[in-house]
């Protein structure tokens, strides 16, 4: 629908002004906002991450074209959302998956996911979160299997390790702070991305500063981003504790896990979210809390896929309560 | 008596190990009724009472008749006897009491007379050995977790009345593909509580 929109001519009085802003334009605005976090992640796990990431980035963008001739729809792949989707899954990856699990992810994203619904704008789920979703359940030792990130030109071999929410988890905060040092390096380090993780979720400031660009040009709005980060910062300082209610590390939770990626650039995506303010602010909340429900007490010690998942399921529902009314109407009485 | 217990019992029933999503069971219904919000909150309300109201009289006659005569292996075809005739006897006292909430409600009655959760709970009661109070949880947070998910899918499936579906998928096959996707993001919650 959007895309046939664009080329319409659409008859109105003057004056006209013409509107910069296309789905395509949006989809590679976001793919050059994920950029650093992508370079980041270059950086830190080498010529894998980057096979990784292709290799999703050419199955999505495969299977799209491919499902969209057989359908014998206009063919879209030049948009930039299937790109977005494989580069987005591949971003969520720990780094040493088999080859065969980014193709299988792709396809479940893309051909499930999205083209069954009847493609860009109907899906209800997040693509890339169904795709990664569907790999965890799947092959789970595969899928969390983490490596220690290296400065990987150096040529060392990766050593598998927790990541730090698993540490968290399993073993306390005592121990994470043990190795790292002290806690202004542990947060340095968290900030900067020299931890285990998916490939694209460990550099804070690097999806910070794509994140900023996205905000500056308006691609996204504070609504959701502040208050997933909000709900989480505060349910960490009461809850997180293990001496009781308030002694919670609020900051570890909010460097550490997929929350910053999830936050700013999964939770926002246009379709799955609800479309009014005040809605998306509830999604937000809600995501906030299944995330630290799940860190704290799920089997899993990350819940930020779980978390959007899950609320963007409630999405419709939010949409239909926090709709506006119009003005003078009065409610429908039954008889 | 362990509130926490209780707690945990409810919210295991209707998140955790939700009816629909985690045990496949009740999908008639689930499809049945989620063409329309109207009609979904509608069966959402009668099935929450007629859980907590049937696994109250199941587990009364279970404890206090079947266990004494020492007739258990009976209890299906006993449990489906009990719920049957309860439901139907609502049906008739409601149609005379209260012909309004008849015209609204009746109609899902009958639905659930058939429904499998209305076997199960009574079923999973028998064979945890809960206690009175316990049982009546876990019918209500069945019942809870059947209305929201009969909820959740109704507004999804109002939402996908828009989409461009292609043909082989629309109606039925698509819900299931997307009864699917809820369940695959419900495993998040798996191992919350271990009961």
């Amino acid at each position: 629908m959007v895309e046939k929109k664009e080329h319409e001519l659409i008859v109105s009085v003057s004056p006209h002004i013409k509107g910069e802003e296309s789905v395509s334009r949006i989809m590679w605005s976001v793919n050059l906002a994920l950029l650093p976090a992508f370079l980041m992640s270059l950086y830190y796990f080498g010529p894998r991450a980057l096979l990784v990431t292709l290799l999703c980035i050419g199955a999505a963008v495969a299977s799209e074209y491919i499902i969209q001739k057989s359908l014998k729809k206009d063919v879209t792949v030049s948009d930039g959302s299937a790109f977005l989707t494989g580069l987005l899954l591949g971003m969520n990856l720990p780094p040493g998956v088999p080859f065969y699990i980014p193709i299988v992810g792709s396809v479940v994203a893309i051909v499930i996911t999205k083209q069954l619904f009847g493609g860009l704008g109907y899906n209800i789920f997040n693509p890339a979160l169904i795709g990664r979703a569907f790999l965890l359940i799947s092959w789970p030792k595969a899928m969390t299997i983490w490596s220690e990130s290296t400065a990987a030109f150096v040529g060392l071999d990766a050593k598998t390790t927790a990541t730090p929410l698993g540490i968290l988890k399993e073993e306390g905060l005592g121990k994470l702070i043990e190795m790292f040092g002290d806690k202004i390096n542990l947060y340095t380090q968290l900030f900067v991305g020299n931890r285990a993780g998916s490939l694209g979720e460990t550099s804070v400031i690097a999806l910070l500063l794509g994140a900023a660009y996205l905000l500056y040009r308006g691609y996204i709005t504070w609504h959701i981003p502040l208050s997933f980060l909000a709900t989480v910062g505060v349910l960490a300082w009461i809850f997180g504790g293990k001496s009781g209610l308030f002694t919670g590390d609020p900051l570890i939770h909010l460097l550490s896990g997929g929350l910053m990626l999830g936050a700013f650039f999964m939770a926002t995506d246009y379709v799955t979210c609800p479309t009014v303010r005040k809605g998306q602010i509830i999604f937000g909340i809600g995501c906030g809390a299944i995330t630290i429900l799940i860190r704290l007490k799920g089997g899993f010690p990350e819940g930020v896929m779980f978390a959007i998942l899950l609320m963007n399921c409630f999405a419709p529902m939010i949409d239909r309560s926090v709709k506006t009314k119009q003005f003078g109407a009065i409610k429908e009485t039954k008889k | 008596m362990d509130f926490n217990k209780l707690f945990e019992l409810v919210v295991s029933a209707s998140l955790i190990n939700n009816f629909v999503f985690t045990r496949f069971l009740g999908l008639c219904i689930f499809f049945g009724v989620t063409r329309k919000m109207e009609t979904a909150i509608g069966m959402s309300i009668t099935f929450v009472s007629v859980m907590v109201i049937s696994a109250t009289l199941s587990w009364l006659v279970f404890e206090n008749i079947m266990i004494p005569l020492d007739i258990t292996f009976l209890k299906i075809i006993v449990f489906i006897g009990i719920i049957a005739t309860f439901v139907q006897s609502a049906d008739t006292i409601m149609k005379k009491v209260s012909p309004t909430m008849y015209y609204k409600l009746g109609v899902y009655l009958a639905l659930i007379t058939t429904n499998c959760i209305t076997l199960a709970v009574p079923l999973i009661h028998a064979g945890e050995g809960y206690t009175l109070i316990e049982s009546i949880a876990f019918g209500l947070g069945s019942g809870l977790g059947f209305a929201l998910a009969l909820v959740i899918m109704a507004s999804i499936r109002e939402k996908l009345e828009l989409a461009e579906v292609p043909a082989p998928f629309k109606g039925l096959p698509i819900s299931f593909i997307v009864a699917g996707l809820i369940a695959l993001a419900f495993t998040g919650f798996s191992g919350l509580i271990t009961l």
